[in-house]
């Protein structure tokens, strides 16, 4: 039974891939079928999919209102491909709808967390597209992305209030370019570099929700970590090697986590929620902490 | 790994947060399924973060709903506070300092109609899982991600034997037993983590053991 990165790769060994090998594991762990588990991998991408296109056209409504027609306004721009490119601009508009709709208290599926919703169904939509997944390879992609994302919720942290952002839109970030590398059919020492990548690229990054609501500097981040997922398996699949082997990074953002100070973990006490801006924000929408 | 895969793609859910929206609503909805019996009055101490951004968050919808009875993933969220009202409940939230627990943590109190009042403690741990760390006097460690129950004892010799028995009798495989005590042959508290459904039958055949007073199943999977 694997508990980490290198236990699941001696795993994906005997079993054939890194995608077989979670899949054994959730089968016999939670007395699924393996039909069963693709089911429920269906059902959730069906989820994701739908919340990443559901601001595209129609901005969501919402407390305050601070994030609403931002995945339009980014898909409006995407098609004169930008600075960036259509694939990065069409990634970020993505991650915004799914940050708008939870945000309006619509239905998402958290991934590894609703604060962070946007970051793999947007991924896992752009990577399809650019190498015309099936379903099933899609399917497949999903359930690495879930094992990776099982591992570090395990050994670090995917709270915001015990971690920081990192822990979120960065775990986000990781299992996505996890995703990504099998997605292209990547060997294993190419996914642990993405996510040693990815983890790295966002080591630090803390939680700062202006007037407590999960807008603002939230949907950036999700559109921000969409792209660093993108990046960081490029570099993979371009062989770059991390050098830091990803159960250590998964170790170092645990350590960081830990060292956050209070103010700077979901508490919107310090980063841009001290903002001048975000204090009257928050008078003004009565978002005040309970007393 | 015994953590699942959906547990980290999930839960399906309404937003905005997994720990502060959906996870609360998961958590207060545990708790009003140990406390069991219907109630008009509850109250809510939130700390840390929980505390913090509780509003801008949806944490005091969340935990509204969840005592009574919605899914993190329902809809009717949102008008939590209109359908407790309709349901005669009357609710309070306000900060309490839980330094020693985690930073999104909550002390929900029911107040029963007769007169009684169960009091649990609880964390939201991130990703919308949630652990149960207290109930009255009794520590615990409650994720209700598999089917849980919770029984009421004396501390007598052959208690927890009689127990396992007749859950061996039903086939139903225990995963994990933890066992507290207020004190040697006092109130004592077993929780059984088990891999498959409790039918009724065997919860009533528990409840007529000797020395147990009172059995509790958690199934909100």
């Amino acid at each position: 039974m694997y508990h980490n990165f290198a236990k699941l790769f001696e795993e994906a060994e005997a079993a054939g891939s890194i995608a077989k090998a979670v899949l054994n594991n959730e089968m016999e762990q939670h007395d699924l079928t393996e039909d069963e588990v693709y089911t429920k991998l269906a059902t959730r991408w069906l989820v994701m999919r739908t919340s990443a296109q559901k601001a595209l056209e129609a901005p969501r409504q919402m407390t305050g209102n601070l994030i609403s027609g931002q995945s339009k306004k980014q898909q409006k721009y995407a098609k004169t491909r930008g600075f960036s490119g259509s694939v990065i601009n069409q990634a970020m508009a993505w991650a915004l709808s799914s940050s708008e709709v939870n945000a309006s208290m619509g239905r998402v599926c958290a991934a590894p967390t609703a604060g962070a919703c946007g970051v793999l169904p947007a991924v896992m939509l752009s990577a399809a597209n650019e190498c015309d997944a099936s379903e099933q390879e899609i399917l497949e992609a999903l359930l690495v992305a879930g094992g990776a994302g099982a591992i570090m919720t395990r050994n670090a942290t995917v709270s915001g209030a015990e971690g920081g952002c990192q822990a979120e839109c960065g775990v986000a970030a990781a299992m996505a370019a996890a995703a990504v590398v099998t997605l292209a059919g990547g060997t294993a020492q190419q996914l642990g570099s993405a996510v040693s990548i990815a983890l790295m690229n966002c080591m630090g990054l803390v939680c700062d929700p202006v007037a407590g609501l999960v807008q603002l500097p939230c949907s950036f981040r999700n559109a921000s970590q969409a792209v660093n997922a993108l990046i960081s398996a490029d570099m993979a699949l371009a062989g770059q090697d991390a050098v830091i082997p990803p159960d250590e990074a998964v170790e170092a953002l645990a350590k960081v986590g830990r060292s956050l100070p209070s103010a700077l973990r979901e508490t919107s006490q310090g980063g841009v929620a001290a903002s001048k801006t975000a204090q009257h924000i928050t008078q003004a929408l009565k978002m005040d902490a309970l007393s | 790994m015994e953590l699942s895969i959906f547990e980290v793609l999930g839960p399906v859910m309404i937003g905005p947060s997994s720990s502060h929206t959906a996870g609360a609503a998961r958590l207060a909805r545990v708790a009003a399924e140990i406390a069991q019996k219907p109630f008009g009055r509850v109250e809510f101490g939130l700390s840390g973060s929980f505390a913090k951004t509780c509003r801008g968050h949806g944490t005091d919808k969340a935990l509204l709903a969840g005592a009574i009875g919605l899914s993190p993933d329902d809809e009717q969220i949102a008008d939590a506070e209109k359908l407790a009202a309709k349901a005669g409940v009357e609710w309070r939230l306000y900060r309490e300092d839980l330094d020693w627990m985690h930073e999104n943590s909550v002390h929900i109190i029911f107040h029963h109609e007769d007169d009684t009042s169960t009091e649990i403690w609880g964390s939201s741990i991130g990703g919308g899982r949630i652990e149960i760390t207290r109930i009255g006097d009794f520590e615990t460690r409650i994720h209700a991600e598999n089917p849980t129950m919770l029984v009421n004892h004396l501390d007598r010799p052959g208690v927890i034997s009689e127990l396992s028995r007749v859950l061996a009798h039903y086939e139903v495989n225990i995963a994990v037993l933890r066992l507290s005590r207020v004190g040697r042959g006092r109130q004592a508290n077993a929780m059984f983590i088990v891999d498959n459904e409790i039918p009724q039958a065997a919860v009533d055949e528990l409840n007529a053991l000797p020395h147990v007073e009172e059995v509790v199943v958690v199934d909100v999977s």
